[in-house]
C-alpha cells in the first residue's frame, strides 16, 4: 500500500517521530514507535513540531485534546505541518482531530477529507475488539481494539479506504501522508502498523502515491 | 468477524485513553456542559458533591436515574457514575443505563462492610479507590480496570491525596528492589495476590491506570499530583464549589496537561477567583473520614 521510492540516501536512518502529548495514551505510542526503530518524542508545544519526520495523534478525548491544542497554537502548527507534507497518523481521537467534519462543534485540524461519526458504536459497554483485514498489510488480520470509537461515514475522492468492518463502517483510511485508524494498534503489541508508519516517516516526500 | 465486548483490554484500555486528563464531578447537565467545554476527559455524575455529603450527612447513594440519563444525553465525553461499595445492584442498574465507567466509591455510604463488588462479571469497567498498594491490588484482583488514590474527598485539602499517592508509588518502587523470595512475604504483608505483585515488581507500576482523587482544589494541586507520578486527576468539589467554576475547570485542565511547566502553571493560576474554602483533613475525626471506608 505504501511504495517507498529509491534507497536510503535521503532518508533518515532513524526517523524522529513525535506523539502529541497533551492527553491520552501517549506512552503506549512512544513505546511502539521506539520498538520500530524511531526516535520517539513527546510533543506538547507548537515549536516542537518543526523538524519532525512524522507525528502521531494518540487516543484520548478529542474535545479535551482539541481545546488545549487550539489554545496553545498547536492546532495551527499541525495544520501547517500537514500543508508542508508532514506525515500524520491519528488513532481514534486522533482520527477525529484530523477529520474535516466530526458532526460536533469542536476544534479540529480538518485536513482529512472524511466525515466522522463520534461514539459510532455507542457507550463503553459496546466497545469491542475484533479481527480486521487491512488492505496491503502482510501477516494476516489485525486485532483491532475499538474503545468508544468513531467510524468514518463518508470519505472524499482522494481518500483510500484501507479497512472496513463487516457492516461496511470504514475504520482505516489514508490520504497521501495522512493515515487514520478508528481503533488502537498501540494497545495490542502488534507493531505492524507502527512499523509501516515509521517507514512512511523515513521516506520523507519520496513516497509515491498510488 | 466476531466482536468481543467487555474484554480486559477494552476495559483497561478505556482508562488508558483518559490519561493526562481531568475527570470532574457534576450534579447537573449544566455542570456537565461546563466541564466538557473546559476540556474534561470525563464527568462523574453524582447526587451531591462530596463536600455537601459531608456537610449534610444522611445516606449517600447512586445518583437519580433521570439525572444520569440527562447528563449522558448532554455531553459527548464519557460519563461515569458512582455506586456504593459492595452494592452490585446499583452497578447493574448503572451498566443498564449505559454509563461508561462505574466508580465503586467510598464517597457514598458503603452497602457491604466486608465485600467489594465482583467486577469481573460486568461488561462496564470499574474504577476503585485505594490508600496503599495492597488495597489497589485487591481491587484489581476483583476486576477494577482503573485505580484512583482516595485522598479525603470533599475537603479541598490535598494532604491525604499526597499521602496515598506517595504510599502507592513508594511501595511499588520498593517492590522492584526485592528478590522473588521476598515477594511472597511482601504479598502477605500487603494482603495482595502474589501474581499481581510480581507484575508490579517487574514493571514498577500498577497493571492499570492510576489517577489521584480527594482534595484537589487548584491547578497547582493537580500538577503536584501529576509530578508525583499519577496518570491523571479526579476533581470533585474543587470546581463547582469555587468562585468561578468555568475558569477553575479550564485552568485545572491546562495545569494537568502541562504539569511540568511552571510558566504555564503560573499563567493558568492567574485570575481564576477563589478556590473552594475547604476543611483541614487532619482535623476530621476518624469516624467521619471517607478514605477509611473499603477493605
Amino acid at each position: 500500500m505504501v511504495t517507498v521510492a529509491g534507497s536510503t540516501s535521503a532518508h533518515p536512518a532513524r526517523p524522529r517521530v513525535g506523539v502529541l502529548a497533551i492527553q491520552g495514551d501517549v506512552a503506549e505510542h512512544l513505546a511502539a514507535l521506539s520498538r520500530c526503530g524511531a526516535e520517539a518524542v513527546p510533543v506538547r508545544r507548537a515549536a516542537e513540531i518543526d523538524g519532525l519526520d512524522g507525528i502521531v495523534l494518540p487516543g484520548g478525548e478529542s474535545t479535551a485534546i482539541g481545546l488545549i491544542a487550539r489554545e496553545d497554537g498547536v492546532l495551527d502548527a499541525l495544520r501547517r505541518y500537514v500543508d508542508q507534507g508532514g506525515a500524520v497518523w491519528g488513532t481514534c481521537a486522533g482520527l477525529i482531530l484530523l477529520a474535516r467534519d466530526a458532526g460536533h462543534a469542536q476544534p479540529l485540524i480538518g485536513a482529512l477529507d472524511v466525515v466522522v461519526e463520534r461514539n459510532a458504536f455507542g457507550p463503553q459497554v459496546f466497545s469491542f475488539e475484533t479481527d480486521v483485514t487491512i488492505a496491503g498489510l502482510e501477516g494476516g488480520p489485525f486485532r483491532a481494539v475499538f474503545i468508544r470509537a468513531p467510524a468514518i461515514s463518508a470519505a472524499g475522492p482522494g481518500v483510500d479506504v484501507l479497512a472496513a468492518l463487516d457492516d461496511d463502517r470504514i475504520v482505516m483510511v489514508r490520504q497521501g501522508r495522512l493515515l487514520a485508524t478508528a481503533f488502537h494498534p498501540e494497545l495490542t503489541g502488534d507493531d505492524r502498523l507502527h512499523r509501516w508508519f515509521v517507514e512512511l516517516c523515513g521516506a520523507q516526500s519520496s513516497v509515491v502515491h498510488a | 468477524m466476531e466482536r468481543e465486548t467487555g474484554t480486559w483490554r477494552v476495559k483497561s484500555g478505556m482508562a488508558q485513553m483518559l490519561k493526562g486528563g481531568v475527570i470532574m464531578d457534576v450534579t447537573t447537565a449544566e455542570q456537565a456542559r461546563i466541564a466538557e467545554d473546559a476540556g474534561a476527559v470525563a464527568v462523574m455524575a453524582l447526587e451531591r458533591v462530596p463536600s455537601d455529603i459531608r456537610a449534610e450527612g444522611g445516606v449517600a447513594r447512586m445518583a437519580a436515574i433521570e439525572k444520569i440519563e440527562e447528563i449522558i444525553r448532554t455531553v459527548t465525553i464519557p460519563v461515569m457514575a458512582k455506586a456504593r461499595i459492595g452494592h452490585f445492584v446499583e452497578a447493574q442498574i448503572l451498566q443498564q443505563l449505559g454509563v461508561d465507567y462505574i466508580d465503586e466509591s467510598e464517597v457514598l455510604t458503603p452497602a457491604d462492610d466486608a465485600h467489594h463488588i465482583d467486577k469481573h462479571g460486568f461488561t462496564v469497567p470499574f474504577v476503585c479507590g485505594c490508600r496503599n498498594l495492597g488495597e489497589a491490588l485487591r481491587r484489581v484482583s476483583e476486576g477494577a480496570a482503573m485505580i484512583r488514590t482516595k485522598g479525603e474527598a470533599g475537603t479541598g485539602d490535598i494532604v491525604e491525596a499526597v499521602r496515598h499517592a506517595r504510599s502507592v508509588i513508594g511501595e511499588m518502587r520498593r517492590l522492584t528492589t526485592l528478590g522473588s523470595e521476598q515477594l511472597v512475604a511482601a504479598a502477605k504483608d500487603l494482603g495482595a495476590p502474589i501474581d499481581l505483585l510480581r507484575v508490579v515488581a517487574e514493571t514498577g507500576h500498577l497493571p492499570v491506570v492510576n489517577f489521584a482523587a480527594g482534595g484537589i482544589a487548584t491547578p497547582a494541586d493537580a500538577a503536584l499530583m501529576m509530578q508525583l507520578g499519577v496518570d491523571g486527576v479526579f476533581v470533585g468539589s474543587g470546581i463547582f464549589k469555587s468562585e468561578h467554576p468555568d475558569r477553575a475547570a479550564a485552568a485545572i485542565v491546562r495545569a494537568t496537561a502541562h504539569y511540568g511547566d511552571p510558566a504555564v502553571l503560573a499563567e493558568v493560576s492567574r485570575g481564576i477567583g477563589a478556590p473552594m474554602r475547604g476543611q483541614q483533613a487532619t482535623m476530621i475525626p476518624e469516624a467521619d473520614r471517607l478514605a477509611t471506608r473499603g477493605w
